[in-house]
């Protein structure tokens, strides 16, 4: 019993016997009732109002939003009525739980509606239900499974990104002079926004007639450099500014990791009269192997909302070659304004990455459970 | 004495190896910004012509900036570009501070009352819990845009600093969870633990000791949100138009413009990412250790 007692504990524990008198508990109640009981009323002077059965009401939800936030301070204040000193904990978590929830949750089901209707915003008949038609069009929409394979390249990218990352991390790592000059200049590219990247790079530099990049290129031997016309180099292109952008952050954490190395492993190796590549090989790169996957896993979180250059620079053309799924669920957007559709295709992308992201997580875990 | 030689010069070749590849990086990183804050001084023909060095290649002048209402000769006088620039400029500051600071807030107390006591959330264990802020980092922006887009039509939130505000706090407040998570549990319990003996409330606990002792974290987590925040610019396309519009929006629009005056685009891409360049400088060992912080733990 008391070993349980031990088990249940908080890690900051206090005893703290609070007194809490029927009436408080019976007021915090109330404030939760009658704030949800407000906020249901305007709820259903709002649909009956839109539904026109009755000629009084707002002129949007925004009261319905108001009300909502009422009852959940009411309810954040009434668990201190209630619960005294363990509601006053709870108090800690509530905000950031209920905004996640109001967020997320709510336009999530919401979407998830709206994934089976047929809904364009520009044409006035409003939403109608239609089941599995949408999915039906995903599954034989060409462009979308050709997005999903873009990014697929976009993933195997990370890798590259990742080899010159650790290269740039171990050099920053060794004994240098200037250090914190290189490390302020690195950083830089990450900081700067992907609408400035594209044009700067995208639109700019890359420009064929006299971009320096193009000139650099005539230089070396290309006579015709274009960076946009055939798709594999088109891809290759948007890899490479994407990359530019996020070789950074990859290099700051793996920095991070270099610099917690246990320093007399290494001593002893170099007493031992290792050569530098077998360090590396033998012991360097085995104990790294956690920040190195942690690294790889936000770099492929991020990857997967690669977006905005795209949107910018290429529109996903030439022929969809440089598409990431979310540019192409924003052009379905603009350009046919299918609300319905392009919902579903997002929803279709989150179960993917869900699975995906579960596959390599657990991949991960066991490569390092091995590893120790 | 060969030996020794040998390896003097083995040593100065890697050495020569590391500095080259150092600063042949140095270069592509500044590279693309030299080449922007030069672009913003030519003329016309000194753009299509691709010159490099200003005075040497070609003569600088206030092209861009002039139009941008931000050149030493119009600076004083009214300019139509710029009122709506620093519009913008305002906006995109008021909107990510804001946001940072709700997610700061809401991220300390969530990652502190994880660090500290045990919840329970019907099947809802402190691990879930923490799992379920977490996995908000994995959700794409596009799964929510379209559903929030519709949302905000409704609720007459679109295009309002409000709801750029909630949805940013949305997209950052994970991050500051994960950061702040490790932040506190790097701080000894039995601080807190003296405090509530001598009569502390847990809240006063927290703002009185912990406080300031995690307070350069939530400086560094800080600067991160409003980083992602000034930069982000796929939701603020969708949801606004012309009040609440940002910066990252109207550089967008102004490139898919069909004439493009290149020294005009120049000045503001470089407007628009210098406010980050100055933070990088002076801010780097912070934001350094707001992105390093999951990596050694995790």
């Amino acid at each position: 019993m008391s070993e349980i007692k031990q088990m249940e504990r908080d890690p900051l524990y206090v005893v703290s016997p609070s007194y809490i008198s029927p009436k408080t508990k019976r007021f915090g109640k109330i404030l939760v009732w009658s704030s949800f009981f407000l906020m249901s009323i305007i709820g259903i002077i709002q649909i009956l109002y839109n539904l026109e059965k009755i000629n009084f009401g707002f002129n949007n939800w925004r009261p319905l939003l108001y009300s909502y936030i009422l009852w959940a301070i009411a309810i954040g204040y009434s668990r201190v009525l209630i619960y005294g000193e363990r509601g006053k904990r709870n108090l800690f978590i509530f905000p950031a739980v209920m905004f996640i929830i109001s967020i997320v949750i709510f336009p999530m089901l919401f979407g998830l509606y709206i994934s089976f209707t047929d809904w364009n915003l520009s044409s006035l008949d409003g939403r109608k239900f239609n089941g599995l038609d949408n999915f039906y069009q995903m599954m034989s929409d060409p462009y979308y499974w050709n997005s999903l394979k873009n990014m697929i390249y976009y993933i195997l990218a990370v890798l590259v990104e990742f080899a010159i990352a650790f290269l740039l991390a171990l050099l920053l790592n060794s004994q240098i002079k200037g250090r914190k000059f290189f490390r302020v200049v690195f950083l830089i590219p990450l900081m700067l926004s992907p609408v400035a990247v594209s044009w700067m790079v995208g639109k700019s530099m890359l420009e064929q007639r006299f971009g320096p990049v193009a000139n650099f290129a005539r230089w070396l031997g290309w006579e015709t450099p274009t960076f946009f016309s055939s798709p594999e180099i088109a891809r290759l292109t948007m890899m490479c500014m994407d990359a530019w952008t996020f070789i950074p952050l990859m290099i700051i954490m793996l920095l991070a990791g270099l610099q917690a190395l246990p320093k007399e492993v290494l001593e002893a190796a170099k007493v031992d009269g290792a050569n530098k590549w077998t360090m590396f090989k033998n012991i360097i790169f085995p104990i790294m192997l956690p920040v190195s996957l942690t690294t790889l896993v936000i770099r492929i979180i991020f990857k997967l909302k690669l977006a905005d250059i795209i949107i910018i620079v290429t529109a996903g053309g030439p022929g969809g070659a440089t598409d990431s799924v979310t540019s192409f669920i924003v052009r379905e957007y603009r350009d046919r304004s299918n609300v319905g559709y392009g919902t579903l295709l997002s929803f279709v992308y989150l179960i993917l990455i869900i699975i995906f992201m579960t596959i390599l997580i657990r991949f991960v875990n066991r490569w390092l459970q091995r590893a120790s | 004495m060969v030996a020794k030689g040998f390896i003097m010069k083995k040593e100065f070749f890697e050495k020569t190896l590391i500095y080259g590849i150092l600063l042949l990086w140095t270069f592509i990183c500044l590279f693309p910004i030299y080449w922007t804050a030069t672009t913003s001084f030519k003329t016309a023909a000194s753009v299509t012509q691709g010159l490099l060095i200003p005075w040497l290649d070609f003569e600088p002048a206030w092209k861009g900036w002039k139009n941008l209402g931000l050149s030493p000769d119009t600076i004083f006088t009214e300019s139509n570009p710029r009122e709506e620039f620093l519009a913008r400029f305002f906006n995109t500051a008021f909107i990510s501070s804001t946001a940072s600071a709700l997610a700061v807030i809401m991220g300390s107390f969530a990652a502190y009352g994880l660090s500290r006591f045990n919840y329970k959330f019907g099947f809802m264990r402190n691990p879930d819990i923490s799992f379920f802020f977490l996995s908000q980092l994995i959700l794409p922006p596009v799964v929510l845009a379209l559903p929030v887009l519709v949302l905000y039509r409704e609720l007459d939130l679109l295009d309002t600093h409000i709801g750029m505000i909630l949805i940013y706090t949305l997209t950052v407040l994970p991050i500051v969870i994960w950061i702040m998570r490790d932040q506190f549990n790097a701080v000894p319990i039995e601080l807190e633990e003296a405090a509530l003996v001598d009569g502390a409330t847990v809240w006063s606990g927290f703002f009185k000791i912990v406080f300031p002792i995690v307070l350069p974290g939530i400086a560094s987590a800080f600067i991160l949100c409003l980083i992602l925040c000034w930069n982000e610019y796929f939701l603020a396309a969708l949801i606004t138009s012309t009040d609440a519009k940002t910066m990252p929006v109207m550089v967008a629009s102004q490139i898919s413009s069909q004439s493009i005056k290149w020294w005009n685009m120049a000045a503001i891409s470089l407007a628009l990412c210098f406010p980050l360049i100055v933070a990088a400088i002076f801010l780097e060992r912070y934001i350094v250790k707001g992105m390093a912080a999951g990596a050694i733990k995790g």
